[in-house]
């Protein structure tokens, strides 16, 4: 056994054991780590805001090279802070509407774009589909499974018609498609959380402990 | 006034946010550019302003009450002042007026960050592990036709990707790759097209003013 001497290896094995404590219920050590790291989290963001984009792209363009067009963002911004007013409060509206607008507005094309005639382009039957596959004839069939799953899939969640009939039959195929794509998105989702837990305890038993290498 | 100022702000930036999509032209690209990273990121950070102060007002206001639990909010301020205080004075790379070294023991933002930030996020997402597993349990009991696909989609995922899934047969890995490329596929893409309907729609509702709930509550 090597255990470390590095004062903040033993501060992360703490805090991380305190964490995990959890696992058995729901303790005031794991309250104190949970607050601990919301601060820590937070002041990180304070530094990284204060030092990537207010001082680089706001204060020191405007009070030091004279930039006077960046004192609309600054006035616009300043107003985010009058939600702390009751009297004027409303002015927050400003900043949000601005903000949410713009990226509303860039979000409409973007996303017909690329989720709505990118997903259909791959979706409908065509040789250039058939041939993306590689694997020769199968490629026909997987090409074809892909454009029944899809229509089956919107059919499942098309609910201005009950689903009787046609629509029944073809929204019960397509919960197995949506169930078997959530199974394999909750498949990577566990093995991904078991590979950080893995990391953890290497780091306590290795870095910390010394018991493994 | 309240309201109608900034419905027809929201309205134009929308329409800025869809010409810049339409007109390459250099010119406006330019200013479409200042908007984006200057503008816009500008305002991002007054609303991390917002937030902090509305964090503190809840911690504050827990501790003067003594509402439960109200001991560990003086945790989350002393955290948060000694780490902003050292990130905004000692700068991001131990380069600011505040010195952030006793010795050879360092405590910049960034040791900070690597030592308390990323083991406390990554013990989180850990224990994610568990509390899945017994999501997944408690599913499989429930003995449906869908719970029963689900969990067999994930455990042939779970087993195929592992060097596990290679011994057991050679066929598994390339199995589960097919699971991944066409059903999966097929069931995702159905979502996301669904999903990007829905933003589309949701979208122009908030550019016309049709839906105001962002507005909030009051005149």
């Amino acid at each position: 056994m090597n255990i470390s001497t590095d004062p903040w290896i033993w501060i992360a094995s703490i805090l991380s054991l305190a964490i995990l404590s959890f696992l058995y219920k729901e303790n005031p050590i794991f309250r104190a780590a949970e607050h601990i790291f919301l601060g820590v989290a937070n002041g990180y963001l304070v530094t990284f805001y204060w030092h990537r984009i207010l001082m680089p792209i706001l204060f020191r363009p405007l009070f030091q090279q004279g930039d006077l067009l960046l004192i609309i963002p600054f006035v616009v911004g300043i107003l985010y802070l009058t939600r702390f007013i009751p009297r004027l409060s409303w002015l927050v509206r400003i900043p949000i509407a601005i903000y949410m607008g713009y990226w509303t507005g860039v979000l409409i094309p973007a996303t017909i774009q690329a989720q709505i005639i990118k997903q259909m382009q791959g979706t409908v039957l065509t040789s250039q589909n058939f041939q993306a596959w590689n694997a020769g004839s199968w490629g026909i069939v997987w090409s074809v499974i892909i454009f029944i799953g899809v229509l089956c899939t919107l059919s499942y969640f098309y609910f201005s018609r009950e689903h009787k009939g046609v629509i029944g039959a073809t929204s019960r195929v397509g919960i197995v498609f949506v169930m078997t794509g959530f199974g394999a998105a909750f498949g990577y989702t566990v093995m991904a959380r078991i590979s950080l837990l893995i990391g953890q305890l290497q780091f306590l038993l290795g870095d910390w402990l010394g018991i493994i290498k | 006034m309240k309201k109608t100022i900034p419905l027809v702000l929201i309205f134009v930036a929308g329409l800025l946010g869809i010409i810049s999509f339409v007109i390459p032209h250099p010119a406006y690209q330019t200013y479409d550019e200042w908007i984006r990273n200057s503008f816009l990121r500008v305002l991002s950070a007054f609303a991390m302003v917002l937030a902090l102060g509305s964090l503190l007002r809840v911690h504050f206001d827990k501790i003067r009450r003594r509402r439960k639990n109200w001991q560990y909010s003086w945790l989350l301020l002393i955290a948060f002042g000694a780490s902003s205080i050292i990130g905004l004075f000692g700068g991001v790379a131990a380069d600011g007026i505040l010195p952030t070294a006793i010795g050879s023991f360092h405590f910049d933002i960034q040791v900070l960050y690597e030592n308390i930030v990323i083991p406390l996020a990554s013990s989180m997402f850990a224990l994610l592990a568990f509390f899945m597993a017994s999501a997944a349990y408690r599913a499989f009991r429930v003995r449906s036709t869908e719970a029963t696909l689900l969990l067999t989609a994930a455990f042939i995922v779970m087993i195929g990707v592992l060097p596990l899934g290679h011994s057991i047969s050679k066929h598994l890995p390339m199995f589960v790759q097919w699971i991944l490329n066409v059903p999966n596929v097929a069931g995702q893409r159905g979502i996301v097209l669904g999903i990007a309907l829905g933003v589309v729609a949701t979208s122009l509702k908030i550019i016309l003013g049709i839906e105001r709930a962002w507005l909030g509550g009051g005149e």
